[in-house]
């Protein structure tokens, strides 16, 4: 039932079966009511009013971005937003999910393009448009800078725009604020891939690694490892080397053999 | 928000005897580890692996006799969703080179290398391309690449020794020796992994590891190798197609007995689609949805081991399926946390397991079965749990975290466990303060479909990579070693499957006739049930809804 600081909401179109309930609290699932309990997410509210979830769901854990939802509470006009797994229901909150947003994504080969404004433009040229309005940072569920980073990008801090933008979730809701329609999300994903390939220096040992296991050093002592038996490979499992916990990156064990 | 009244009482007495453990700590006496003999003891009466009823034989198929978990059991025995005598598979929907089954990170990374091989792809998958548990994967990926002190020589022993030495060694070298070249090959897609300022790698250790070879990006490692996967598939898009919320439920063979396509189900429209293809890849991962014993699960949505049966059926057996991968501390309160991953890390950095009298019960650096072993023991054998607000019948142990914060000095907690602490924020609950209350949770399908390491299988042109597999972590997984068998496996199969389309000749005539001969042995075997399988999706449905559905039928947990 609605609670004492909350609007009326009107009851009429309560089902009887629920009349007698004190534990529910109502929620507009898409203009709808629904009575369910005070405890649940969103995402469980939805199951509970008899929803089988298709859209709108993965991972039930906050990483996958599958459930943005947008919500209101009653006496105000202010949009909210949430994750329908990680948020709690609210008496008389008006939400939909937003499964799906058709944000612009560049299609492009990482082979090909530099690490520089001119690519993010080229590929997202409404980048330009944006008017640090800021409503994309006020709509992130995750509570990134998202105008941040992409000030960032557009100032061609392509490093300072991965960093911003790296645990989001691309659920699409910023991009379904954006007055300017950017996908920032998109965005973020490739001044990511930029950094990751081009900015930050290659981490030369896994080349050098590589060449060795190419060059078939290790085949002999690892087939001689697989040919075993169980006494030989527990007593060489028990006895191998271990790096302390405290040693520091260029710690080198005593046994050089196999490496 | 926050705890209830009851466990803020509760939690006193917890707090009353912190100083205590806190000192003793600090002067390293630790609580007695169990010796070997005991700790065979408590896995044999407490481990859900081992709880008697808990298994039970399979009566059909290709593994008939295997003990597994009755959970598995029923999905194995069960009808499918496809009637032969009904299809008609003359019409053909979709014609690819390789047919691609799940979106995750082994799926995504087998498209990617068939294509490179020239092949067309097509990805089905049940919900949106990358939804997934490689999203969820927080901790990192192991690979001997530091050649100063590494090599695939120890990695080796270390998956051995964690899967207690029943591994296939074919499998486990394939994944020691390809490791480094993963890492290069995501670091060239752009993953970016956490790196020092000339470009080498941070590596940590994790349990079972004897060298620190633990690469990672940020806390979410999985979820940026999914992405990066992702969005490189994107780019590909005039070869990879991708299907989303189409799962397959069936495969089809040729007359031949090549594998030759799969049946696809469109959730959003009902429909039934025929994919003809020369290969196909079987990537669907987990099955933590099934809720072996009733357990909760850190598990994706759609992680409810499809692909094990559709390959079982087809004649492809299981191995190390029996073994089921719990997590000692998964979240139980509050309820939108629940089934949670709490980072061994909690317990690394000190932080005791507690029981409702504020007493420890276990150390808490014993390995992972060891430690949810003691935690059902205290709950449920000892009686000492603490009782799940609203939840009758559920149990937890507090794990102290705010010991950390008298260890390490204030400020800890939020320092090294950024995401945690800010998601129990959320929460009203200040984990550097109050401890959190957790029991084990059903993580990781130690086993799965029986493949060789190029991913291929008794059936030709059927290819297994990532969790829906078993061999390679016999019977227990490392940390840090699901996001490397998915990229390793994942590629390996793209490429056999993409060299297997350029041998392949056309595909023979398509067939169900596994389904019909299957649907005879369930008979023969005096099975009689309304079962269907793959489940799908699981049923979290409102029983009280379904009843008023006057006129729905469900087949399994879909209408």
């Amino acid at each position: 039932m609605a609670t004492a600081e909350q609007k009326p909401v009107q009851t009429t179109n309560l089902p009887l079966y629920l009349a007698e309930r004190t534990d529910l609290v109502p929620i507009f699932i898409m203009g709808k009511r629904y009575d369910v309990p005070s405890t649940l997410t969103i995402q469980k509210a939805f199951e509970y009013a008899g929803y089988q979830l298709i859209r709108s769901c993965g991972c039930r854990g906050g990483i996958c971005g599958a459930c943005a939802t947008v919500y209101r509470l009653p006496d105000s006009p202010k949009i909210h937003v949430g994750l329908a797994c990680q948020t709690v229901v609210q008496p008389s909150m008006y939400l939909a999910m937003v499964p799906f947003f058709p944000a612009n994504r560049a299609v492009y080969d990482l082979d090909e393009i530099e690490p520089d404004v001119k690519t993010l433009l080229k590929h997202y040229p409404e980048l330009a448009k944006c008017m640090g309005c800021n409503t994309c940072t006020k709509s992130c569920p995750m509570d990134l800078p998202v105008m941040e980073y992409i000030s960032a990008a557009l100032r061609g801090e392509i490093e300072k725009a991965a960093e911003l933008s790296f645990p989001c979730v691309m659920c699409g809701i910023c991009t379904s604020r954006c007055p300017a329609e950017l996908a920032q999300y998109h965005i973020g994903m490739l001044c990511r891939r930029l950094t990751g390939r081009y900015i930050n220096p290659a981490a030369e040992h896994v080349k050098a690694q590589i060449a060795r296991i190419e060059s078939g050093r290790f085949e002999g002592p690892l087939r001689k490892l697989m040919a075993a038996d169980l006494q030989t490979l527990r007593k060489l499992y028990v006895d191998r080397e271990m790096e302390p916990h405290g040693a520091d990156e260029m710690w080198e064990p005593q046994e050089k053999e196999f490496l | 928000m926050g705890y209830t009244p009851e466990l803020m009482d509760l939690i006193k007495r917890c707090e009353k005897t912190r100083p205590e453990r806190v000192a003793r700590k600090k002067a390293s006496i630790e609580f007695p580890a169990l010796t070997l003999d005991e700790r065979q003891d408590r896995l044999e009466k407490y481990h859900p692996d081992y709880r008697p009823g808990g298994l039970r034989e399979l009566k059909v198929g290709p593994s008939k006799g295997y003990k597994l978990a009755w959970e598995f059991a029923d999905t194995f025995e069960a009808r499918s969703r496809v009637d032969p005598d009904k299809i008609n598979l003359d019409e053909v929907h979709y014609d690819t080179d390789v047919l691609v089954i799940g979106g995750g990170g082994a799926g995504t990374a087998a498209a990617l290398i068939a294509q490179e091989q020239g092949s067309r792809v097509i990805i089905a998958t049940k919900l949106r391309h990358g939804d997934a548990n490689t999203m969820m994967a927080e901790g990192g990926i192991q690979a001997a690449t530091k050649g100063w002190k590494d090599s695939p020589y120890y990695h080796y022993l270390d998956v051995m020794g964690g899967g207690h030495f029943e591994n296939d060694p074919e499998l486990v070298k394939t994944m020691v020796t390809e490791a480094p070249k993963v890492i290069g090959w995501l670091e060239n897609l752009g993953c970016m992994f956490n790196k020092w300022a000339d470009g080498k790698l941070f590596t940590l250790h994790g349990a079972g590891t004897c060298r620190k070879r633990m690469h990672y990006a940020g806390d979410m490692t999985g979820a940026e190798i999914m992405r990066v996967l992702r969005d490189e598939a994107r780019n590909r898009l005039k070869d990879i197609g991708v299907l989303e919320f189409s799962p397959a439920v069936e495969l089809l063979l040729d007359d031949k007995g090549n594998c030759s396509g799969a049946v696809l189900y469109n959730l959003e429209t009902e429909e039934y689609f025929i994919v003809k293809a020369k290969a196909v890849v079987m990537a669907t991962g987990g099955s933590g949805r099934l809720h072996v014993q009733g357990f909760m699960t850190t598990n994706h949505y759609g992680a409810t081991g499809d692909g094990l049966v559709m390959g079982y059926r087809i004649g492809v057996g299981v191995r190390f399926l029996h073994a089921t991968q719990y997590h000692p501390t998964g979240a139980v309160f509050p309820e939108q946390a629940e089934g949670l991953l709490i980072t061994e890390k909690v317990r690394g950095a000190g932080a005791n397991l507690i029981n409702i009298e504020g007493e420890q019960f276990v150390f808490e650096r014993e390995p992972r079965d060891i430690e949810s072993a003691s935690i059902i023991r205290e709950c449920t054998k000892i009686g000492k749990g603490v009782p799940v607000p609203g939840q009758a019948g559920k149990w937890g142990v507090w794990l102290d975290s705010p010991m950390i914060e008298l260890l390490e000095g204030p400020g800890t907690v939020e320092r090294e466990f950024p995401a945690k602490f800010i998601l129990y924020k959320r929460y009203g609950i200040d984990i550097s303060k109050v401890p959190m209350l957790v029991y084990p949770t059903l993580h990781y399908q130690n086993g799965g479909l029986a493949y060789n390491s190029d991913g291929s299988t008794c059936v030709p042109g059927f290819y297994v990579a990532g969790e829906v597999g078993g061999g390679v972590h016999g019977a227990n997984r490392l940390m840090g070693n699901s996001l490397l068998d998915i990229t390793v496996f994942g590629r390996l199969a793209g490429e056999a499957a993409g060299a297997f389309v350029k041998e392949r000749g056309d595909v023979g005539t398509l067939s169900v006739e596994h389904v019909r001969r299957y649907h005879k042995e369930l008979e023969e075997a005096g099975i009689e049930t309304d079962r269907v399988s793959p489940m799908v999706l699981p049923d979290y449905g409102n029983p009280d809804v379904k009843q008023r559905q006057w006129t729905t039928t469900y087949v399994g947990t879909l209408r």
